[in-house]
């Protein structure tokens, strides 16, 4: 199969099942509550829903709030383009584009911020602050652990690095390649507001971070925000799984079953997770988060002095 | 050639007629602002013939002065700077006669234009000098006219304080610069001409103190840390225009002696690299944390230059780095980042500072916390403030994202190298990430605070759009963030002959690095599919909602039956989380008096930051100083004839020194 047209399969594939994965996180976490749950497609249920509904607009708000979910679910599209998937590279790939996957994300949180702003909500402004402080220290971690990748890939760009990866790259840097993992799946969870950094279920407004800052938002304009999220926890969740699986080199159509899996293991992990602990002090976050930064250092460290 | 002296020339006379018209400003309001745009117009096209690699002669002359001749060129290089001087002047200009109307009460007007242009004309020949005479003339005419301008609104004690904060800081710059060009003059037989220099060969060790040298003279203007204390001063005193001049151009002609001196110096010693990359780690992730800490509007956006120069320094240390072991892929994307970060800086910076004039001409205040909703009654205002915010941030798909890719691809390339290049690249990585989330933090908090939600007081209350004067400089700055922002390889070509005299052009030709400008060919395709893509979404949506229930009602407050304005989250309460965290860097004070009794009447809560190295570092240096100084104090007494004594004696040592 053609290289680009692999990379266009998986990229639909990625636009398809994107939805999915909240609903295995909470088809996980009713699981070990003992509930039956909601079904498993349910966000595609509640996405076509939304998108049949009128809207309402808060009074205060300008053209800021209603043009954010759009350029939100733009950026989304455009850094699942730049996302290597199932071992083939992204659809767009080239020398330094991980820099604009993140700063895609960056650009996504601007406007999803400044439209909390917009609604002079004070809820929303608290969860907007917040989440510019996590994410202002979350970006390193990610962008130094993909880096890591680089380095001890020989590689420019975040295709490259994952295409090149073998048993061999595991097999030398194996414990710095396990502390990106780490260092990713922090960023994976805190870019998608799970527990321990954020709880997504929680129904008071002020211990939200992410969900509180689209409070205002219904109709279509929230069935867009939620297919953006969906997309990343898709986009956040690949570079987690991509770095386990890129080393399985066999035929195409077992990686994409093996990424899918993938996918949908971390799913389940997630609703573990969420099942068995309870959300961080909001004081306790940073920590966290200036840990996984820390953690992609050390994992630099160990590559630039143990891979010449 | 002749245009571009004939502009200069044109500049001058601007800045005699406003001088001449002191009793009239209302003459010098029109007749200053259009001599200086066009003076600038006129000056144009020998710039842009210089930045496409032709090198100018402007004049060569001898004169009576000591150490060499009277000479100017345009090279490449200072066509870079002389572009974006050209263009925020004009459009500065152009402002400033929608600012200054009506007349202000305080401050003279003609006075005022007299030294704007002044100011213009310096900065000319400052980048255009190639004698450190002359170089050293016009950067203290640069220094002395900034400083008045400064000094605009002189009846405030707080203006007067900045002013002197700003002179005393220049000039202890210029001390070192004295001594950096002396040292150069005496290493090549006594002259001062830049083209002598450039053919000495300089001993390591000295060519490492000239370096510092250089650091330390140019750094101050630049605004490094820790030398940038007069930058948060001086910007929130000066009239706004004249902020966007000096932090969008003037703190640049302090990169560029920096990078000019770089050609005197022979091949520089890796550690120049990372002194210039630790600098700007400094300064880029001190700016911005300071910034996040400022509730005036006006000092938030003057560490966000510190911040900026940070950036650029990150790019030059990279392009340094690479000249010291000849790699040319960070030679190239090291300078290309650095320096076209200088002109991207230069549009969006004097972008911000204009937007934020227009909120002060509006408002009254530069105070973020008071203000609110005025997207909606300045929209013109407030959407170009919003291009210049996610271009300050270094968002794609506008020029701020563009230059940092450069720096980023540089740092990239260099993580597979041997030795500390790798170290110095993930080093540039992290910072620039850092950066770039705190940015996102503070103008999220500047835009959101400002132009979104509802009017927090009377004055944002009553705010209107200005005037279209005031208005068409913006578009015109925003529109040049979006072009640049998508013009990125384009811009990479033509930075090539800028880069060869940065190189020097005795060492080996540089390779255009294709697979940079390949990336960012994709980038500006990504982008342009992601505005189609938008516009397609806007459209699905609108046909989407046509006919069905859209309606309007207040924001969603938890039933709470009575919200008002004030209960908004502030810039102070938005910003909190992070101060909270850097509390040890930042020290912010708070004052805080709660409401007590049963019928509480009033309470207050204020915060304040102020300056680490202005704390730390300035103020005990100059505290013991001026007590070593003091016991000086008895020969200041006042007799004149003692005074006269002094003189004698020393002309008498003086001639026994040189008779012996």
């Amino acid at each position: 199969m053609k290289s680009w047209l692999f990379s266009l399969v998986m990229l639909v594939l990625g636009f398809i099942g994107a939805p999915l994965l909240p609903g295995i996180i909470n088809k996980t976490k009713a699981f070990f509550a003992g509930r039956k749950g909601q079904p498993l497609l349910q966000t595609y249920r509640d996405l076509a829903k939304l998108l049949r509904k009128g809207a309402v607009y808060s009074s205060t708000t300008t053209w800021i709030f209603r043009s954010a979910p759009l350029i939100g679910l733009v950026c989304s599209f455009a850094a699942m383009v730049l996302l290597p998937m199932a071992g083939g590279s992204g659809l767009l790939s080239f020398a330094g584009d991980l820099i604009l996957f993140s700063y895609f994300l960056g650009l996504m949180r601007f406007f999803t911020v400044v439209a909390a702003l917009d609604t002079g909500s004070s809820f929303e402004g608290m969860g907007a602050s917040r989440e510019v402080l996590f994410s202002a220290l979350t970006e390193p971690a990610m962008i130094l652990g993909l880096a890591t990748l680089l380095r001890a890939t020989g590689s420019l760009s975040l295709s490259g690095t994952y295409v090149k990866m073998t048993v061999e790259s595991w097999r030398v840097a194996g414990p710095a390649f396990a502390l990106v993992l780490f260092a990713l799946l922090i960023v994976y969870l805190t870019e998608n507001s799970r527990i321990p950094i954020d709880d997504p279920d929680t129904h008071l407004e002020l211990t939200m971070i992410h969900e509180v800052m689209v409070l205002d938002y219904s109709g279509p304009d929230l069935a867009f925000v939620f297919y953006s999220s969906s997309l990343k926890l898709w986009l956040t969740g690949s570079l987690v799984v991509n770095l386990l699986l890129s080393p399985l080199k066999t035929t195409p159509l077992l990686t994409v079953f093996a990424f899918l899996g993938g996918m949908a293991l971390l799913a389940v992990i997630v609703g573990v997770l969420e099942s068995a602990m309870a959300r961080l002090s909001l004081l306790k976050v940073p920590q966290l988060l200036l840990g996984a930064t820390t953690i992609s250092l050390l994992a630099f460290t160990l590559v630039v002095r143990f891979l010449p | 050639m002749l245009l571009f002296l004939l502009a200069l020339g044109f500049l001058f006379l601007g800045a005699l007629v406003s001088l001449i018209s002191w009793r009239h400003p209302a003459w010098a309001r029109i007749f200053a602002p259009v001599t200086v745009i066009l003076g600038s117009l006129l000056a144009l096209p020998p710039v842009l013939s210089a930045l496409l690699g032709k090198e100018i002669p402007l004049l060569e002359l001898p004169w009576s002065l000591p150490f060499g001749s009277l000479t100017m060129r345009l090279d490449p290089l200072s066509a870079l700077f002389a572009l974006p001087i050209l263009v925020v002047s004009a459009l500065a200009a152009l402002y400033g006669i929608g600012y200054f109307s009506p007349i202000p009460k305080r401050g003279n007007l003609s006075l005022y234009w007299f030294n704007f242009s002044t100011l213009v004309v310096s900065m000319l020949v400052v980048i255009t000098a190639r004698n450190g005479l002359l170089f050293l003339l016009a950067w203290e005419l640069m220094s002395l006219s900034s400083f008045f301008l400064v000094l605009f609104e002189k009846d405030d004690a707080m203006v007067r304080r900045a002013g002197w904060t700003y002179l005393i800081a220049t000039h202890i710059g210029t001390a070192f610069l004295l001594v950096f060009f002396l040292l150069l003059g005496a290493r090549s037989g006594g002259t001062l001409d830049f083209g002598a220099f450039t053919g000495s060969a300089l001993l390591p060790g000295t060519a490492g103190v000239a370096f510092l040298l250089a650091m330390v003279g140019f750094g101050t203007k630049a605004g490094f840390m820790p030398l940038h204390v007069w930058l948060p001063e001086a910007h929130p005193a000066a009239p706004s225009n004249v902020s966007a001049l000096m932090s969008g151009v003037m703190i640049k002609t302090g990169i560029y002696g920096l990078v000019r001196s770089l050609t005197f110096l022979g091949t520089p010693a890796p550690w120049w690299g990372w002194v210039l990359l630790a600098v700007g780690a400094f300064s880029g992730v001190l700016g911005v944390l300071f910034a996040l800490a400022q509730h005036d509007l006006k000092r938030l956006l003057a560490y966000h230059s510190v911040e900026n120069i940070g950036i650029i320094a990150l790019g030059l240390g990279l392009g340094v780095f690479g000249l010291s072991c000849h790699n040319p892929l960070l030679i190239y994307l090291g300078f290309a980042g650095g320096l076209f970060h200088v002109v991207n800086h230069a549009l969006f910076k004097s972008l911000l500072f204009l937007g934020a004039g227009s909120v002060l001409h509006s408002t009254g205040t530069r105070e973020i916390d008071i203000l609110g909703g005025l997207l909606k009654r300045m929209p013109t205002t407030g959407t170009t403030f919003l291009i210049g915010s996610v271009a300050i941030c270094g968002l794609p798909p506008l020029n701020g994202f563009a230059s940092e890719f450069m720096i980023y691809l540089a740092s990239l390339g260099s993580l597979s190298m041997k030795g500390g290049a790798s170290t110095a690249g993930f080093l540039v990585i992290g910072s620039l990430a850092l950066i770039g989330g705190l940015a996102v933090a503070c103008f999220t908090k500047a835009f959101g605070v400002i132009f979104l939600g509802e009017p927090r007081s009377e004055e944002a209350e009553g705010a209107h759009e200005t005037g279209k004067l005031m208005g068409f400089p913006l578009l015109v700055l925003a529109g040049f963030c979006a072009i640049l922002g998508l013009t990125g390889p384009l811009v990479l070509k033509a930075l090539a002959p800028v880069i060869a005299v940065v190189a020097g052009s005795g060492r080996e030709a540089l390779p255009f690095p294709y697979e940079g400008a390949a990336a960012l060919w994709k980038i500006t395709g990504a982008s342009l599919a992601g505005a189609l893509l938008l516009a397609l979404l806007l459209f699905i949506r609108s046909r989407l909602m046509a006919g069905r229930n859209v309606t309007a009602a207040p924001t969603w407050d938890c039933g709470y039956i009575a919200p008002t304005a004030k209960m908004q989250y502030t810039a102070s309460s938005f910003a909190d989380p992070i101060t909270r965290l850097f509390r040890p860097l930042l020290r912010t004070r708070k004052r805080f008096t709660p409401p007590s009794g049963l019928f509480p009447s009033s309470s207050s809560f204020s915060t304040e930051t102020s300056d680490l190295s202005r704390d730390w570092l300035f103020e005990p240096m100059f505290g013991s100083i001026e007590r070593f100084l003091s016991r000086f104090r008895r020969i200041q007494h006042g007799r004149l004839n003692l005074y006269i004594l002094c003189i004698l004696l020393t002309l008498v040592a003086l001639l026994l020194w040189k008779l012996r």
